[in-house]
């Protein structure tokens, strides 16, 4: 039987009702619409699905809808103000920080969590932040390198 | 740095801002009106017949829309190497037999992902188990189960090449050194896995979506596998999650979801979960390797003999072009003067094996460059130094296979031993390994028997100056379409903002080969850069009547100016003369085409890259375990169209390359592969990544446009070699098989103490 879940996607509020069995992915994907969140593995090993619920990040793909209910999420998407890109946004492009940019959404989600918790984090703990996505494509350095460029202030935030 | 006003700069990629976003649709994304969602059902036995399949009670199932098996097929077989019909060995969805865990033999579509796994439940299969071969080894012997009907000790394929007299060449060598040696496999691991919208309209004409690296391939052989004519086909690609090779043969979920939806006349959706991801699309070719090697007490190289057995699995796929890549690799980047190999691709009832990023050069690097510093140590002479003595050099003949024209490989040898100079004296324990390497620019065979140029490019300029550029050649995140979008902008004169690229849709691009072999800056690029001269052409012919120059030819563009080639400050602008252009031509937008194959390159490529790699371990001697610290790569790829894009496919290759000789591997038991999943099937992390430097060297390859080459696979090539190498360094062992795992270390270090300390006995 469905069940309601209340939350809020990129501060707009949801009401929806949901299969108990769904996960927080496969809502956001095809109900809410936003397909920006990947699904890699379904395992939680991939990092493709992060998304941040109330400002941590975690792996949708290990998360029920209804957990979600009350709290607030966080996708790709909701990381520009308007048509303005965010500070990692930017650096990951100037970085070249993707390629095939399957897990990009996840990678800039594990990255953002991690600046919200700790804004100047060393090298290490940017490698610690982004441990659990896997990139296939770019050797990580680049991102690396993109995040530690937001964390050098060379980035500023859009008003 | 040149003149060039768009190439060779830093850019941000044509498709970045999507990609930061996640407003980029892939085809995992797609979604259609009336959609229905596939399943596949696999074989659960590496050998068997099929007797009987029941899917009655999967009708039945509500919300199950149809069920098919082969029987609903045309019964053809695909095979990419289209020019030999007996290699066209794979039903897709299997009609008698199944030959490996994993062969398809039924699929369902339903209203939902979760009804079509249930229906799946609800078939009934029939088998009879089939007494099965894992190991190729095994499956070369006389009393061997037969694969394939037909096929003989289940060789599928051999290749010999040979230059020079081997035999003769040994007896005059100093030194003679036998090694043995083995390739393990590796899984892609694209992160999108395979998937595919196939929608048959009323009108029996095919749409799909499907995330490929040549929709051209796929939108022929869909016409193969279906009996349709190809223009009935139209094949989409816009964003792929990842290729590496394989994703450019049609596979269960495209052929599938054809199937299913030519039979409801409804768009269908297949997405393979990742577990049939592992056990179910190809993989890297494993191989046996057999070395012989002869040298001067000097360390030059007389004469190389390789024998290679790999491990086929099911079906040929592209494993016949990996096992001729491999051997022709195995030659590489040294001068033989005699040289011979022999190869045998085996069937075998494991996952199909087929191409991979650097496609049978990972696999000849590792072991060839492995070898070569055992001869170096032989014979007392610095690794570098036996490299340098033997390597090739620019304009060299590899005796009827091919032939270099630019090479860097001397140039790279000198910064890698400056790089290892520098280092000076290691903490205990570190070692530094080096591995050398080259690749093709793409390949000249054509055993997929296309009537079409290789590659090919449309541009069009519409009345405000801008530019659509239209090409076959598929974006799988390597940045093709930057940079032939770089190409065409410089070529034209404009900026790269003016370029729209379309890309990958057999609806409107014209053919082209697709993105494998590292084929796409050097073939695609001239086609591009061509089409665009096309357009230049025209508009310089407009441009010379109005400026009243005495040739077309003294008239050029450079950053939206048409000006005269002596005097640059005399011109017109590029937006002016574009408006009269078409007006002149009655309204006809300004179009250009531009094609390419090679011709009279040799067998093999147009062009070949080259690189040194140094790489740098620190092990634990007493656990095994040791950590990458540093690889620096000396490379050379002719001119830099993308610099960002070059160093993401060096960084990126080192993660990949360096995961085949430090973890990534495929355990397997009885053809069922042990780690179908993320969470076992170890890759590099970031934290395991080591540090990456990048040296670029300066060449220019006359071939390529602008002076381009390969840049994608070759970097694939040296990494595990190094790695080797380097453990050696470190701690005095060599592992002879991959991956270099803690496991193997450690048990060469105790037998290494057990040898010293029995030569310690017995007074040595």
């Amino acid at each position: 039987m469905k069940k309601e879940l209340k939350f809020k996607v990129n501060g707009q509020p949801y009401d929806i009702f949901v299969e108990p069995k769904k996960l927080l992915v496969e809502v956001l994907r095809d109900l809410v619409g936003l397909t920006g969140t990947k699904r890699g593995c379904n395992s939680s090993s991939c990092g493709a699905c992060t998304v941040m619920l109330n400002g941590m990040s975690v792996k949708s793909c290990s998360v029920l809808a209804l957990q979600a209910n009350g709290t607030e999420v966080v996708t790709v998407e909701g990381l520009a103000k308007g048509n303005q890109l965010s500070p990692l946004q930017k650096a990951f492009l100037d970085h070249g920080a993707y390629q095939c940019g399957f897990c990009t959404p996840g990678m800039l989600m594990s990255s953002t969590a991690l600046l919200t918790e700790n804004p100047k984090p060393t090298k290490q703990q940017i490698k610690e932040g982004i441990d659990g996505n896997i990139c296939r494509c770019t050797g990580y350095n680049s991102i690396i390198r993109a995040v530690t460029a937001v964390v050098k202030g060379e980035y500023k935030e859009a008003k | 740095m040149s003149n060039y006003s768009v190439i060779g700069h830093r850019v941000h990629n044509v498709d970045g801002t999507e990609k930061v976003t996640g407003s980029g649709k892939y085809t995992f994304d797609v979604v259609l009106p009336n959609m229905l969602y596939g399943k596949i059902l696999r074989s659960p036995y590496p050998h068997a017949k099929i007797l009987k399949i029941n899917t009655s009670k999967a009708k039945r199932l509500v919300g199950v829309k149809a069920v098919v098996t082969g029987k609903d097929t045309l019964g053809h077989k695909q095979g990419i190497w289209r020019r030999f019909p007996e290699l066209c060995d794979e039903e897709i969805l299997c009609r008698a037999k199944v030959r490996y865990i994993g062969d398809a033999v039924a699929a369902v579509a339903a209203i939902d992902e979760d009804t079509a796994e249930e229906a799946l439940d609800l078939i009934e299969v029939e088998y009879e188990p089939l007494p099965a071969v894992f190991d190729p080894m095994d499956a070369i012997k006389e009393d061997a189960p037969q694969i394939h009907e037909g096929v003989e000790l289940n060789i599928n394929i051999n290749r010999h090449i040979e230059w020079g007299d081997v035999d003769e060449a040994f007896e005059k060598c100093d030194h003679i050194r036998e090694d043995k040696f083995k390739c393990s496999s590796q899984a892609h691991v694209c992160m999108e896995t395979h998937d595919a919208v196939a929608s048959f309209g009323h009108n029996g004409k095919l749409e799909a979506w499907t995330s490929s690296q040549s929709s051209y391939y796929i939108q022929r052989l869909y016409a193969d596998m279906l009996d349709m004519s190809e223009s009935d086909i139209r094949v989409h690609n816009r964003h792929t999650g990842g290729g590496f090779g394989s994703k450019f043969e049609l596979d269960s979920a495209q052929f599938c979801a054809a199937i299913l939806s030519q039979k409801l006349c409804r768009p269908v959706k297949i997405v393979l979960s990742r577990e049939e991801e592992f056990t179910a699309t190809k993989r890297r070719t494993p191989m046996y390797y057999f070395l012989k090697l002869g040298a001067k007490k000097d360390g030059t190289l007389l004469a190389k003999e390789v024998r290679v057995i790999t491990e086929g699995g099911a079906y040929t796929a592209m494993g016949a072009t990996a096992l001729y890549l491999t051997g022709f690799f195995s030659s590489f980047p040294y001068k033989y003067p005699n040289y011979r190999y022999d190869g045998y691709r085996v069937y075998t009832n494991t996952a199909i094996t087929s191409a991979m990023r650097g496609f049978g050069a990972p696999q000849s690097t590792f072991v060839g460059e492995s070898q070569l510093d055992m001869m170096a140590d032989d014979l007392g002479i610095d690794p570098i130094e036996i490299r340098r003595k033997n390597g090739m050099t620019p304009n060299y003949e590899v005796p009827g296979q091919a032939f270099i024209q630019s090479c860097g490989l001397h140039q790279c040898l000198d910064k890698i031993e400056e790089h290892v100079k520098k280092r000076g004296k290691l903490p205990p324990n570190h070692g530094i390994g080096v591995s050398a390497y080259g690749f093709m620019s793409g390949g000249i065979f054509n055993w997929f028997n296309t009537p079409y140029a290789f590659s090919a490019a449309v541009v069009r300029i519409n009345i405000d100056g801008k530019v659509d550029l239209y090409t076959g050649a598929c974006d799988i995140g390597q940045g093709s379409n930057t940079t032939l979008s770089m190409i065409c902008a410089e070529e034209l004169g404009v900026k790269l903002e003016d370029v729209r690229i379309f890309s990958g849709d057999t609806g409107i691009c014209p053919p082209d080969l697709g993105a494998w072999g590292s084929r796409e800056t050097l073939m695609n690029g001239n086609a591009v850069k061509r089409a665009a001269a096309d357009c230049k052409r025209q508009l310089l012919e407009f441009a010379a009547a109005k400026m009243g120059a005495n040739i077309v030819y003294d008239l050029d563009i450079k950053d939206r100016w048409v000006h005269l080639v002596d005097r640059p400050e005399r011109g017109v602008s590029y937006f002016d003369i574009v408006k009269e252009a078409i007006r002149g031509k009655d309204g006809v937008a300004i179009m250009g085409r531009g094609h390419y194959t090679p011709h009279r390159k040799g067998m093999i490529s147009p062009a070949y890259s080259f690189g040194v790699q140094a790489a740098e371990v620190e092990v634990d001697p007493e656990t095994g375990r040791y950590k990458l610290v540093n690889v620096t790569t000396a490379h050379e790829s002719g001119t830099v169209i993308n610099p960002v894009g070059i160093e993401g496919q060096l960084e990126g290759a080192i993660m990949m390359a360096g995961g085949y000789g430090f973890c990534e591997d495929q355990p397997m038991d009885e053809g069922k592969i042990l780690n179908p999943s993320i969470a076992d099937y170890k890759l590099i992390r970031s934290l395991d990544m080591p540090e990456t430097d990048i040296l670029e060297i300066d060449t220019y390859e006359p071939e390529g446009p602008f002076g381009a080459k390969e840049a994608g696979e070759g970097l694939t090539n040296p990494t595990a070699g190094a790695i080797g190498n380097a453990v050696y360094k470190a701690v005095g062992v060599r592992i002879y098989d991959l991956p270099i795992t803690p496991e193997k270390v450690l048990k060469a270090l105790k037998e290494k103490e057990k040898q010293t300390k029995k030569a310690k006995k017995q007074g040595v």
